[in-house]
């Protein structure tokens, strides 16, 4: 294997917890470069948030995010059992990553513009997207929102910030760059986020959007997201000799940072910081979130021919989900009030699930309508898919 | 109409797509435009001449140099709520982009289930006759309208250039508007006066998905869309000196294609000839041709002729390229092979 790593975790580069400081919104890049080598971290291994990164917030937003994290992990296995029985052709997860599409999915305001990958169904779930559409999308049955037109798992919610899901990787951050440019000729005060895997870092589009993000300084947040692995090959292939992503950004004077990624507070704390700096007037900010893909790529995926399999139980930087709950028994959160969460979300999944299969799965269902897939190519159906449509028989 | 202005006031292709960006950009502060060298130098076929001095670096965007890059730009800003209209540079460059263009551009009201609108015009050149050869001539306005989702519109002269982009820039779709370098009418490149007509100064529409009977006749059809239509034309008038009426349909949009102004020039004359400066194989001269063929074959009392270029790059030696184009003389001799 060409790109062999250390099992001790010396790529990750990671910083002590509270060890970075935390600089004004309106540093100059080059004065942090080394926020692109460390690791911002606040969570300390007994749950403690310390140092000057600690976004002070309250209990009650956390539990909101334990909620949204802890009903993304039982969706994404419901939908992985769903598939195993057939009842859907694919399935995509983003076990151990929830922190960062869910906390970001907080962070980020309702005029602003998320630019997903098909690992985020967190934020959806964390803006109270009905779960409910997403099975049924998973399902191509006739009440999928999207007529039965796409990939399952590719959603798209304009009203809850969710931009159309991208099946190539990619190809979303100059268009989030564009939507971002726009957004400041309009001069409205919302910016756009745009999420990156690491070995979509190799993409020529990342680097001609961080070129046009430094050239014209729009608001946007480039939002690379280091799970470790691009399906089987791990992230040394695509960064090469380079220590980490975010530095990546520093050749176009864009501010850099990474960030802990199995840390909610964290993640909120650096997004946060980003996001102010962008609506302050002072552009874009590449972020390196780090964590680890513990789940396969996609059910398409056998992970047990590339890793080891306790490599996930060795990770540094944990499980997020057991890292907040470890924070908030910390300030006094009881551990029933966490077990009931998670006892809600199974029994919500599940009735959810059922409602859904109930409308249907990809075997069983009454389909949408096939006249669907001519209805929303155009805004208007034009004359030679009216005709195509006809002689489809519909 | 201003009071200066004479009803035969008569401008260049290149001034009339510029006029229409600077009268949508002036009505609606949603339009902007983008693109390569689009700012002072005023795009390098001219197509956005003098927008940058009346509208400024906020509208009128020059781009660092990836097709990429403005394009995916593009579609994030019409997703926002603006109208861009992008140009690339030449058609040709389609290929460091079609992603955007055809995965992106073109499929997001789709893949959205008809919530997302891409209200965005994307221009380019097209054309061979200059020897630019086989990276900087192609046509390739077939391969657009083979793929869904956009639609397409192709002008042959300084009127519809105009009404179009109006429509272009005013509809809630993609659009891929595609004008011929060789009918700009541009000071440096041998050009036909057809380039240069009367257009009315203010703001008009010419509706995307009508073709244009751009002459009548009764004993032949042609069927052709930009450049092609002016040289159809002079053909045309100079076969009526030997008897033959030709009529030209100028297609003017490949998505929506007017289906029914083919067909009923056809019935009319019962000879086709269908003339592209496009590939010949898959191509629209087949899709014009089977369009007939397919509604009623009867209607032709002669097998359909397809002049296109023949399926090699073109070539840069001013021989070898008039060698392979659909040149006036080809589109006559076809002409009096139907007639024969």
């Amino acid at each position: 294997m060409p790109f062999q790593r250390s099992s001790s975790g010396e790529h990750l580069f990671l910083s002590d917890p509270g060890e970075l400081s935390k600089p004004a919104i309106d540093v100059a890049p080059d004065e942090i470069e080394a926020m692109a080598k460390g690791c911002i971290r606040v969570l300390d291994p007994e749950g403690q948030a310390v140092g000057p990164w600690n976004p002070e917030v309250n209990t009650g937003e956390l539990l909101a995010i334990y909620k949204a994290m802890v009903t993304t992990r039982i969706f994404d296995s419901r939908m992985l059992i769903s598939q195993r029985q057939g009842k859907t052709s694919f399935a995509i997860e983003s076990t151990g990553e929830e922190a960062i599409s869910t906390t970001i999915a907080k962070v980020l305001g309702p005029q602003d513009m998320a630019f997903p990958t098909y690992r985020q169904a967190g934020y959806l779930i964390a803006r109270d997207y009905p779960v409910l559409s997403m099975m049924n999308q998973i399902y191509g049955n006739e009440n999928d929102p999207l007529f039965g037109t796409r990939l399952p798992g590719l959603y798209s919610s304009r009203e809850h910030g969710f931009f159309t899901i991208s099946g190539g990787l990619g190809t979303q951050v100059p268009q989030a760059v564009g939507w971002a440019m726009a957004t400041k000729f309009k001069e409205e005060d919302s910016v756009a986020l745009a999420f990156v895997g690491d070995g979509s870092t190799a993409t020529s589009d990342l680097h001609t959007a961080m070129t046009f993000a430094s050239s014209f300084m729009p608001p946007v947040i480039i939002a690379i997201v280091n799970n470790q692995y691009a399906i089987s090959t791990n992230e040394k292939t695509a960064r090469g000799m380079a220590s980490t992503f975010a530095q990546r950004g520093i050749g176009y004077g864009l501010p850099s940072l990474r960030v802990d990624g199995n840390d909610v507070l964290g993640v909120m704390s650096v997004t946060k910081w980003a996001r102010d700096r962008a609506l302050a007037g002072y552009g874009p900010t590449v972020i390196e979130y780090l964590t680890y893909r513990a789940g396969a790529h996609s059910t398409s995926d056998d992970p047990t021919r590339y890793r080891p399999k306790d490599e996930y139980s060795s990770f540094p930087l944990g499980d997020p989900i057991d890292r907040l709950e470890k924070h908030l028994e910390s300030v006094g959160v009881n551990q029933d009030v966490l077990g009931q969460i998670g006892t809600d979300a199974e029994a919500f999944i599940a009735a959810t699930n059922a409602e859904a299969e109930a409308a249907g799965t990809i075997t069983t269902h009454a389909p949408p309508s096939i006249a669907k897939a001519f209805e929303v190519v155009y805004e208007h159906m034009p004359q030679h898919l009216q005709l195509q449509r006809s002689e489809a028989g519909f | 109409m201003t009071a200066t202005e004479t009803p035969t006031r008569r401008i260049t292709t290149a001034k009339a797509m510029a006029e229409a960006i600077g009268l949508e950009m002036r009505a609606n502060p949603d339009v902007f435009v983008m693109g390569e060298d689009v700012g002072a130098y005023g795009g390098i076929f001219g197509s956005t001449t003098d927008l940058f001095g009346e509208f400024g670096a906020d509208r009128v965007i020059d781009t660092p140099i990836s097709e990429t890059g403005f394009i995916g730009a593009g579609i994030g800003a019409a997703v926002e709520g603006l109208r861009p209209v992008v140009e690339l540079m030449f058609v040709d460059f389609y290929g460091v982009c079609m992603d955007q263009i055809s995965n992106h551009m073109a499929k997001i009201h789709y893949e959205s289930g008809g919530a997302v609108k891409v209200p965005m015009v994307l221009m380019s050149a097209t054309g061979a006759g200059y020897s630019d050869a086989a990276q900087h001539s192609q046509c390739l306005w077939g391969t657009f309208a083979h793929l869904p989702g956009m639609k397409v519109v192709v002008p042959s002269n300084p009127y519809d250039a105009k009404g179009l982009m109006a429509s272009a820039i005013r509809d809630d779709n993609p659009v891929v508007y595609l004008f011929h370098k060789g009918a700009q009418g541009l000071v440096w490149m041998e050009k036909n006066p057809r380039s240069i007509g009367h257009v009315p100064e203010e703001a008009f529409t010419v509706p995307i998905g009508e073709a244009a009977i751009a002459r009548e006749g009764s004993d032949v059809t042609i069927v052709t869309l930009s450049l092609s239509v002016q040289h159809s034309l002079d053909v045309a008038e100079q076969l009526e000196g030997e008897g033959i009426s030709v009529e030209i349909v100028d297609l003017r949009s490949l998505v929506p294609l007017d289906r029914q102004t083919v067909l009923d020039s056809v019935a009319k004359t019962g000879k086709l000839l269908v003339v592209d400066e496009d590939y010949k194989s898959f191509g629209l001269t087949g899709e014009i041709a089977a369009i007939v063929a397919e509604t009623d074959p009867t209607m032709l009392k002669k097998p359909v002729k397809r002049l296109a270029v023949p399926d090699v790059p073109i070539p840069y030696a001013r021989s070898l390229e008039y060698g392979i184009l659909p040149t006036r003389e080809r589109i006559a001799e076809a002409v009096k092979d139907l007639m024969a």
